[in-house]
């Protein structure tokens, strides 16, 4: 293969230098503590309920995600309606915008006297500055993933396969159950696992409409951040950590689950 | 079950895909649509599943008005070209699928013996846990065949059922085809644009051009006796040559031939290299042969003709004949049309 050493050498060192070494750097950080100190510091009250509130929020912003992201790509894919460019290149935009700016709007919206919040506070809903707020930002920021991953493997989706179902007295239901979505699976799987990490790690968009409450409403992210405000690189490090650490397992995990959807692709 | 078309119609946009098209089909029947491509043999064959309705004319199976019976309930078998199994299922899942999506609640070891029976008529005992990834094109074909088996159809429909394998598969799944026919009985209809697969195959051959039905009948009627020039030209490599037809016989120069149903005038005589013979002296269109090609089954002639046409003649390998040569060309058998 020409240019092979020159290219595996440049992406290799690229990849070392950009991810590889800072997520050492992370983990060197963490382990200068010592073993008890590392424990007493990553599984306090208040990190714990950071813990919690985050990877709940993740999961619910995801689940979200999930079924939305598949209706919005399906959408897209099947059907044509004025406009649909349009909503297609909208999709892009959580990506696009600062998240910062997607939080303010959020929050803007959101908030007690916002257009949304002023009525979903009639019906004794409050969105800004609780758990669900941070739901909502994390859903916002996520959405392309699953929408993207999937609308490629939906738009390949041979034709003839539903036609098939059909002629053999499948139902709409049915076909959509037993042939479409066990097609779809790896990629919403891709998707779903990009969504999650995604939500994990936010911080921009979050911290304006959480209300960041110790114990209720402090996402992990930001709980590192504000050590690192005091300057506990130490502690900061350690938090991280935790999240570092979550996000790894997750995506092992959803690469096992996806093999394992794959596995008739793969000949003898 | 009989299957009727009456008049149907179908418009894509502005292209008018079929064009009042009327057809009986026998119960038990093995009909091929033979045409180009474009001449709206797989638009027929989608009406027919209900994978397309018609926008006019009626499609009655047996006593029964389908035209707008849904896909799912029309109880048609359908093999598509590319054979569309569900990438995800096994070989057996595969077949299973129409029976456990069925209203009719059926019991798994019912199921699981209906797919062994069915492996069994496809001769692919054993496969049945392999993914169609992990199995050959003709093996696919066959896997497809028996999904649409499994739901006992009242119709089997085939769209190009061996266009995608190669030669020897192909030949090899045709004779299978109709053993299987042959065994179940079951009315079935297949399109294709191969005139060999068509004559190979079908109790009758349904040639279509432009959306409509050119002509129908026997492969031998077809062949012995094609209706019209598109059909002389579309069975095979045919030649038009120039001629007068006075008194029901056709002639060109000295050679003539029985036309009795032609008018008098203008005609062309439509001939294939079989049915054209080569004599070093005698009678006939004068020619020199530009080259002579061997092959296992005979000896072929490549002519030019003193009026100017370039033909090719199937003579018996023994026949004496070299390039450069000069002689006659006989004209054995043709078809005779006015001209044009």
């Amino acid at each position: 293969m020409p240019g092979l050493p020159l290219s595996l050498g440049i992406t290799l060192f690229y990849v070392g230098l950009i991810v590889v070494l800072p997520l050492a750097a992370l983990v060197f950080k963490a382990a200068s503590l010592g073993p008890e100190d590392y424990w007493r510091i990553v599984s306090s009250a208040r990190a714990v309920a950071s813990y919690r509130v985050t990877v709940l929020s993740a999961f619910v912003a995801t689940i979200f995600n999930l079924l939305f992201g598949l209706a919005l790509a399906w959408v897209l894919v099947r059907y044509e309606f004025p406009g649909k460019r349009f909503v297609d290149a909208i999709v892009d935009l959580p990506f696009a915008l600062p998240t910062a700016v997607a939080g303010i709007a959020l929050t803007t919206l959101f908030a007690p006297n916002g257009w949304f919040g002023s009525i979903l506070g009639e019906i004794g809903i409050k969105v800004a500055y609780t758990p669900l707020g941070i739901m909502i930002a994390m859903a916002f920021t996520s959405l392309p993933f699953v929408v993207r991953t999937v609308q490629p493997v939906l738009e390949d989706l041979d034709p003839a396969l539903e036609e098939a179902a059909q002629t053999l007295g499948g139902t709409d239901t049915s076909i959509f159950s037993r042939v479409i979505l066990p097609l779809l699976v790896p990629a919403l799987l891709a998707g779903v696992s990009l969504s999650f990490a995604r939500s994990l790690g936010e911080f921009g968009a979050i911290i304006f409409i959480a209300g960041n409450q110790p114990m209720s409403t402090e996402i992990t992210a930001l709980l590192a951040f504000i050590r690192l405000e005091e300057y506990d690189y130490q502690a900061a490090a350690a938090i991280a950590s935790v999240l570092l650490i979550t996000a790894f397992v997750m995506l092992a995990v959803t690469n096992l689950l996806q093999s394992r959807a794959l596995r008739y692709t793969v000949r003898n | 079950m009989k299957i009727r078309l009456e008049n149907v119609v179908k418009t894509f946009e502005t292209f008018r895909a079929v064009r009042d098209v009327s057809l009986d089909i026998e119960s038990g029947e093995l009909v091929a649509l033979l045409g180009p491509s474009g001449s709206g043999k797989t638009t027929i064959l989608r009406m027919v599943a209900g994978l397309e309705f018609a926008d006019g004319g009626h499609i009655h199976f047996g006593d029964q008005d389908a035209t707008d019976i849904p896909v799912r309930d029309r109880g048609v078998g359908f093999v598509f070209q590319h054979y569309a199994l569900f990438p995800h299922m096994t070989v057996a899942q595969n077949i299973a699928f129409g029976m456990k999506v069925s209203k009719v609640r059926r019991a798994r070891q019912e199921i699981d013996a209906r797919v062994a029976e069915l492996l069994r008529l496809v001769r692919l005992e054993g496969l049945g846990d392999r993914f169609p990834t992990q199995i050959s094109g003709g093996q696919r074909q066959r896997v497809a065949l028996a999904r649409a088996l499994a739901v006992d159809p009242k119709v089997l429909l085939l769209d190009e059922p061996f266009g995608a394998l190669d030669a020897n598969v192909r030949r090899d799944l045709r004779r299978w085809l109709r053993e299987i026919h042959g065994e179940l009985g079951i009315t079935t209809i297949f399109v294709t644009h191969d005139q060999e697969e068509a004559l190979d195959l079908a109790d009758r051959v349904v040639i279509l051009n432009e959306g409509r039905i050119v002509q129908q009948g026997t492969p031998e009627e077809v062949c012995r006796r094609p209706n019209s020039s598109f059909v002389m030209h579309f069975l095979g490599d045919a030649y038009r040559l120039p001629a007068q037809v006075e008194a029901g016989i056709a002639r060109i120069g000295d050679v003539a031939l029985d036309a009795p149903s032609c008018p008098e005038g203008p005609a062309e005589i439509y001939v294939r290299p079989a049915d054209l013979g080569w004599t070093n002296s005698g009678s006939g269109m004068p020619a020199v042969v530009t080259r002579v090609i061997d092959r296992p089954d005979g000896r072929r002639v490549l002519a030019d003709t003193d009026a100017g046409q370039s033909l090719e003649i199937d003579v018996p390998p023994e026949t004496p004949v070299r390039a450069s040569d000069r002689g006659f060309v006989q004209i054995n058998r043709g078809s005779v049309f006015p001209a044009a």
